[in-house]
């Protein structure tokens, strides 16, 4: 490849490829990942997209974007701010202006900056100057010209020839990169395999998109990102949907069991209905039900019948869940339940991300009705928590609600490939006939879950149901039996607190301010407060992976600091937790709920805010 | 029927030691009965049995089953009875459901259970009220029908439930009446052997609070002018006197008086309860007084592949294309990378 003027060595980039909902934005951002994550890098991404399939064209509504963060170091968000921008219209400059830092690329298909589109985006008549982008470097590339260009000897309909585009767009970036092309090449042909004009045209426009970077090379800086000091292994890509729906499909393995999932469709939790029904290699057995309700309830006869239940879905499907989850809190057997938290109430923001399902996951059921609730930090470690999630259910024969969300589920990270024999065992709490009647409900002293008695098995046959039961299983409403079932339940959830690990603190252990977040607020909390540091102030961080029950250690950690600050995509509802498990606390509140991840900047600042500027010593 | 029946039960072999609460009179009594003396002359082990039911008065028949039971919530016995039969396609699913129950909240459940045709046998009792909240129509009450949310009758046409069924794909549609123990066994049996959803709409009296609502066509009096009772490959001859018969006349059923303007027996319909064209069947199922007697017996079973065995095949299909059988191997399928 050609000599370069000007390299610029960056420690990490953020790149966002954003345009109309149909320009193929996704594709592009995961296969320029998936390229930046093989050479070396570490990586996280960030899909943001409309709701819509196709959103009207050309409108800032119907930006469709997808961001990826690499870097030489390691990768804990998607970024806050975009250093190179590929923008296919003028809406996609308007919807990211903001979030372009100074001095940013953007790269841009002129072609598409008619007077018209230009209004269209809300602009008057130059986007650049009324976003004051004119100082950024801006790449000006006739992208449809070019494409239509570069196939014309092909015989391909005018359509096919502008779906390439976003081919093109990714092929300077490589350029921009100096990247390798061979698996973005190997991924067309595999993908239009059977369609070898398209694969051809794409491959094409690729090759032009990466060339016409090197022409006008003389315009602009490259980019060089060296790989990262990662461990030694074999890895992968993993989004948070398929690292949840492996997870489980681990625990199945692990204990024995084969897996069931009985789902309907929901934005953004469809991904492990999906993945999960294409494991009939595997044996397991999916369902796409006529609704949530028959999901779960599907699930709980599979679970009733012997197999590993598992159900996902999110906040409105969680909602039409609660009568049935109850009935599982009831008839005490193992369930996972698989909440991916989308922004609400209602149908609220389908494809954004918000932490608000926790009130709903903790206490969102009639009666009183305990559910272990744990939440997964990152894209990958869903992976670890829906094992962890299905252990629980089988060990402790309860339901169990799995919190992730639009952002850990559509985000991707490269995943270091762990070795199922490290996973830790899971013993199933079967019921064998003896020559003592079998009751249904008598617990083990230790954990006090019953057994599970596995229809087919001669001499165990018994009913269990919604109506309270006795320990025999017999339906009674004695007040006596009832508060002591109530009871007994709570006290079950509430001794998985033995396994539950210790909350971890990245930090010292004391300090002035411990900065506090539960699930996908992992990365943003932890590069925040890593940042703190190092420019001297005494903070630390704890991100909760187990709500219900809380780690243990959870108050001796808070003893530890002088202000305690939660940080949740939602009004407060871990900090009101939190208030009232550990009522001699005082909590301060972060709180964002625009649909968006936070920011580690607006974490920074707001600590900053709270320290009052005060650092060590 | 000449029945093996290795196992030897005996029909208490299936009673369990829970205290029957239903009210004296009722017809679930009869039901339970009937069911018991069913499974102990199948040749079936005990253990394979899950009872499943949703709530209401015929839900709680699981609890005086001696067999696995499940007591499910309002309306979703259709889907556990779904999970528990693709989980073990080994065991025999019966449902246990009503007419509020099957119809109503759990409407939805029923109808896709009946379309995808999984294996289970789905018992309605149909007593056209809600007995267990004491007395509100049901979507099968007659139009009209005075009760406490219905102070000056209800306004909505009911659900015909051999109408809904069949029009959902059912391929299994039968009736039988609460009382007679005899036709109930014989169908109950009809449906065990069946693959796929076998639904029989028991008519049943609620002594309490819609009693006499069938006594049209199940009482002493009326039932052998008013009710036929279908056999496949018998001619649809019904009545005291066994003289009325049923012919299909310019697209419709009628009801004829044999040796009367001619007909004779050889006019008559002969029942075909296999013929996969749900038309005669729909319209059969459908009859009612005054114009027709209601039907009895099985009135359609037409085989199709269930939906429990086609998934058993369809694993078997992908099983012999794809290598991926642990996860260790899953998580190392697709594209991944060294690390040195």
């Amino acid at each position: 490849m050609g000599k370069r003027s000007k390299v610029i060595e960056k420690d990490a980039v953020v790149i966002r490829f954003s345009g109309d909902s149909g320009d193929g934005m996704q594709l592009t951002g995961t296969l320029f990942s998936n390229t930046s994550a093989l050479f070396g890098h570490d990586i996280s991404t960030f899909p943001d997209y409309p709701a819509e399939i196709r959103a009207p064209q050309g409108t800032v509504g119907g930006v469709s974007g997808f961001q990826v963060h690499i870097g030489h170091k390691l990768i804990n968000t998607p970024g806050d701010f975009t250093d190179i921008l590929v923008a296919m219209n003028p809406a996609a400059i308007r919807a990211n202006a903001r979030w372009l830092r100074k001095g940013s690329t953007i790269i841009y298909d002129s072609d598409n900056f008619t007077e018209k589109s230009i209004q269209r985006a809300g602009y008057k008549a130059d986007p650049f100057a009324e976003d004051k982008l004119d100082s950024m470097n801006l790449i000006a590339a006739p992208i449809s010209t070019l494409v239509k260009e570069a196939l014309k000897d092909m015989e391909i309909d005018p359509k096919t020839v502008l779906r390439t585009k976003n081919m093109f767009a990714l092929g300077m970036v490589y350029w921009l990169f100096d990247s390798k092309l061979k698996y973005t090449e190997d991924f067309i042909e595999e993908k239009f395999g059977k369609k070898p004009l398209v694969a051809e045209a794409n491959s094409k426009v690729l090759r032009a998109g990466y060339y016409y970077g090197e022409t006008i090379e003389a315009l602009t800086p490259s980019y060089r990102v060296d790989p990262a000091p990662i461990r030694k292994g074999t890895y992968r890509n993993i989004n948070g949907n398929q690292a949840t729906a492996w997870g489980v499909l681990a625990a199945a393995e692990k204990a024995g069991l084969k897996l069931f999932i009985g789902s309907y469709p929901i934005t953004p939790a469809t991904g492990v209905l999906e993945e999960l029904a294409l494991r009939k290699d595997m044996g397991v057995k999916s369902l796409q039900a006529e609704d949530e309700i028959a999901g779960i309830c599907t699930s709980i006869g599979a679970s009733f019948a012997g197999r590993m239940a598992v159900t996902s879905t999110s906040g409105p499907g969680l909602a039409l869940k609660s009568e049935a989850l109850n009935l599982a809190v009831m008839t005490e057997l193992p369930l996972v339940v698989i909440d991916v938290q989308r922004g609400g109430p209602s149908t609220g923001l389908p494809t954004k991300t918000e932490q608000s399902d926790l009130w709903q996951a903790l206490y969102g059921r009639n009666g009183e009705s305990p559910v272990p609730v744990i939440a997964a930090g990152t894209p990958s470690d869903c992976f670890w928590f829906g094992f962890e999630a299905a252990k629980i259910a089988v060990e402790h024969m309860t339901p169990v609600i799995l919190l992730t969300d639009s952002y850990l589920a559509n985000g991707s990270e490269p995943w270091r490939i762990p070795s199922t024999k490290d996973l830790p065992p899971i013993t199933v709490p079967y019921a064998v006939k003896t020559d003592k009647e079998f009751l249904a409900y008598e617990r083990d002293p230790v954990t006090l879950a019953r057994k599970w008695a596995i229809p087919g098995t001669p001499g165990l046959e018994h009913r269990v149901g919604g109506l309270e039961k006795t320990v025999k299983g017999s339906v009674s409403y004695t007040p006596e039996n009832h508060e002591y079932m109530v009871k007994i339940r709570d006290e079950k959830v509430e001794r998985i607190v033995k396994e539950v690990p210790d909350l971890k603190v990245l930090g010292k252990k004391t300090g002035d301010l411990l900065v506090i977040g539960w699930g996908s607020s992992y990365g943003h909390i932890t590069t925040a407060v890593t940042e703190l540091q190092q420019e001297g102030y005494a903070v630390s961080a704890a991100v909760f992976n187990y709500i219900r029950p809380l780690p243990k250690n959870t108050a001796k950690v808070f003893a530890g600091f002088d202000k305690l600050v939660v940080c949740e995509l939602n009004t407060g509802q871990f900090a009101n937790y939190l208030r009232m498990k550990h009522q001699k606390y005082t909590y301060n509140q972060y709180n964002k709920i625009q649909g968006l991840p936070f920011t580690v900047k607006e974490i920074k600042d707001y600590c900053v805010k709270l320290l009052k500027g005060k650092k060590n010593g | 029927m000449a029945e093996t029946n290795i196992n030897h039960y005996a029909a208490k072999d299936f009673k369990s030691d829970q205290e029957v609460r239903w009210c004296p009179g009722c017809g679930d009594h009869g039901i339970l009965a009937s069911l018991q003396k069913t499974l102990a002359e199948l040749d079936i082990p005990k253990e394979k049995y899950v009872f499943v039911s949703g709530i209401g008065c015929s839900s709680r028949l699981p609890y005086y089953m001696n067999t696995y039971g499940f007591h499910g919530i309002h309306g979703r016995a259709a889907a556990i009875a779904t999970g528990i039969k693709i989980a073990n396609p080994d065991l025999m699913v019966w449902e246990m459901t009503g007419d509020g129950d099957a119809l109503a909240i759990g409407g939805n459940h029923y109808i896709h259970a009946i379309r995808r045709n999984i294996d289970i046998k789905i018992i309605l009792f149909n007593n056209e009220i809600y007995g267990l909240t004491k007395g509100q129509y049901s979507p099968t009450s007659k139009k009209g029908l005075t009760t406490k949310t219905s102070p000056y009758g209800t306004i909505e046409e009911p659900f015909k439930i051999g109408e809904l069924t069949i029009g959902a794909n059912g391929r299994f549609f039968a009736r039988t009446v609460d009382y007679n123990l005899q036709l109930s066994n014989e169908v109950y049996k009809e449906a065990a052997k069946f693959h796929g959803t076998a639904v029989v709409e028991v008519i049943q009296n609620c002594v309490i609070f819609n009693d006499g609502t069938h006594d049209a066509f199940t009482s002493k009096e009326n039932r052998d002018d008013n009710t036929i009772t279908l056999r496949h490959g018998e001619k649809m001859i019904f009545g005291k006197n066994r003289d009325k018969g049923i012919i299909l006349k310019d697209l419709k059923l009628r009801v004829v008086k044999i040796g009367e303007n001619g007909i004779t027996e050889k006019d008559i319909l002969t029942h075909d309860a296999h013929e996969p064209n749900p038309g005669i069947h729909y319209r059969l199922a459908g009859m009612s007084l005054p114009e027709y007697p209601v039907a009895l017996g099985v009135i359609r079973a037409i085989s199709a592949q269930t939906y429990d065995a086609a998934m058993m095949e369809q694993h078997e299909r992908v099983q012999a294309r794809s290598k991926i059988r642990t996860v260790d191997e899953l998580l190392r399928s697709g594209s991944t990378w060294e690390v040195k």
